[in-house]
């Protein structure tokens, strides 16, 4: 039995350094998706992804500040005093929130004016702040990079996912392009078709994380 | 480093940071936001040779102010295009810019911005459904501009008469706005 759990512990003393960080990267995909798994910042979520284009947009700007604010958290983690630590991340989440919604607005103004309000709300998504307290201020430089994208990533494809499919039911296109005419199921584009999809991709990603085990 | 000076610090880069992005990003948007606006104009009163938005009169109605932009073709008046808005959106305000002919018959309408639900009130924008085309050609002289619920001439969008009427409401209002710069002159 002590041997069993020395050996275990030597495996992962020598597992080769480029595997861990693999999986600082993948585990956000599936394993700890935000929205599937770890049911995170719902608010933009279930807000914003009426239409595929929509998600994948919101998707993005959540990931390159995700990954933005994991690297300087890590990079500052043993300059800020503990007490301080929560002001100081949310400056710097802001700080990269408000790049993104000025690149965006004078650059993709179509996509910044279907995106609204929910840009600025980045700085208080419980992922971005909840990656920077639990991972970015306690790993490397490195390590927090890769785990911000995984985590964005994840994030990017669950709103698109969601958003793909309540375009189909909600207006029958599929990113942009028209497949039926007519009306769909209006209920997917409003809010409680939003709690309804969400549930059943809820449901479906479990399914597939169970197998997969 | 005390607590103090660390925060300090960090907005103090922070905000360096926000100030350059600001510069770069400040022409591009400024860019954007006109083109977003001529585009429109170009829309509601199409075949102006002159630069309308250069000529641009400013009222103010119902606590906030509405644009009028002269277009021009040749030195002869073509058409006014009038920027309006409504607070009566089910999504809060929605912005148009409506195009009138001299004569105040609508010529096109444009939505600039609005939050309304996708799916049933943005069937008010154009190509989303037919619900803006029946404004086109009409004069508000003889044209209610109300839903006939509220026994207008307008036919509503299925399911979003709130949004139809707010659409009404602002196009109204352009039209008062049309005519008060017209009586001014």
């Amino acid at each position: 039995m002590q041997w069993h759990a020395l050996t275990e512990l030597l495996r992962k003393v020598k597992m080769p350094n480029d595997m861990n960080q693999w999986k600082n990267f993948s585990k956000g995909l599936l394993k700890e998706n935000a929205v599937f798994v770890l049911i995170l910042g719902m608010c933009p979520t279930l807000g914003v992804t009426t239409s595929a284009v929509n998600g994948l947009g919101m998707g993005l700007a959540t990931t390159f500040v995700l990954v933005m604010s994991n690297m300087v958290v890590s990079m500052v983690k043993n300059m800020i005093p503990d007490k301080v630590r929560i002001p100081a991340f949310i400056v710097i989440i802001a700080a990269f929130v408000t790049v993104v919604e000025l690149v965006m607005r004078g650059y993709s103004p179509a996509l910044f004016d279907a995106l609204g309000i929910f840009i600025p709300l980045i700085v208080v998504n419980c992922v971005v702040l909840g990656r920077a307290e639990a991972f970015a201020s306690k790993n490397t430089v490195l390590s927090s990079v890769l785990d911000g994208a995984g985590i964005g990533l994840g994030f990017t494809m669950a709103l698109t996912i969601l958003g793909t499919v309540r375009e189909l039911l909600g207006s029958g296109a599929f990113f942009g392009m028209k497949l039926i005419s007519g009306d769909g199921l209006l209920l997917f584009i409003l809010p409680p078709g939003a709690f309804l999809a969400l549930g059943y991709l809820i449901v479906l990603a479990n399914m597939i994380k169970e197998k997969t085990n | 480093m005390s607590m103090v000076t660390t925060l300090f610090v960090i907005t103090l880069v922070a905000a360096g940071l926000l100030g350059s992005v600001y510069s770069v990003t400040k022409e591009p948007i400024r860019l954007a936001e006109l083109k977003k606006k001529n585009d429109a104009i170009k829309v509601v009163v199409p075949g102006f040779d002159n630069e309308p938005s250069q000529e641009v009169q400013r009222l103010f109605m119902d606590g906030d102010s509405i644009y009028l932009y002269t277009a021009r073709q040749g030195g002869k008046i073509l058409g006014t295009a009038v920027e309006t808005f409504t607070n009566l959106g089910f999504g809060g305000l929605i912005k148009l810019m409506v195009g009138f002919a001299p004569d105040g018959t609508i010529i096109d309408i444009a939505v600039l911005k609005h939050s309304e639900t996708p799916g049933l009130g943005n069937k008010m924008e154009k190509g989303k459904s037919d619900f803006s085309l029946q404004f086109m050609g009409k004069n508000p002289e003889n044209f209610k501009l109300a839903v006939k619920k509220d026994r207008g001439d307008v036919d509503a969008i299925t399911a979003s008469t709130i949004t139809s009427r707010a659409y009404c409401d602002a196009v109204a209002r352009a039209y008062r706005a049309f005519k008060e710069s017209q009586n001014a002159e």
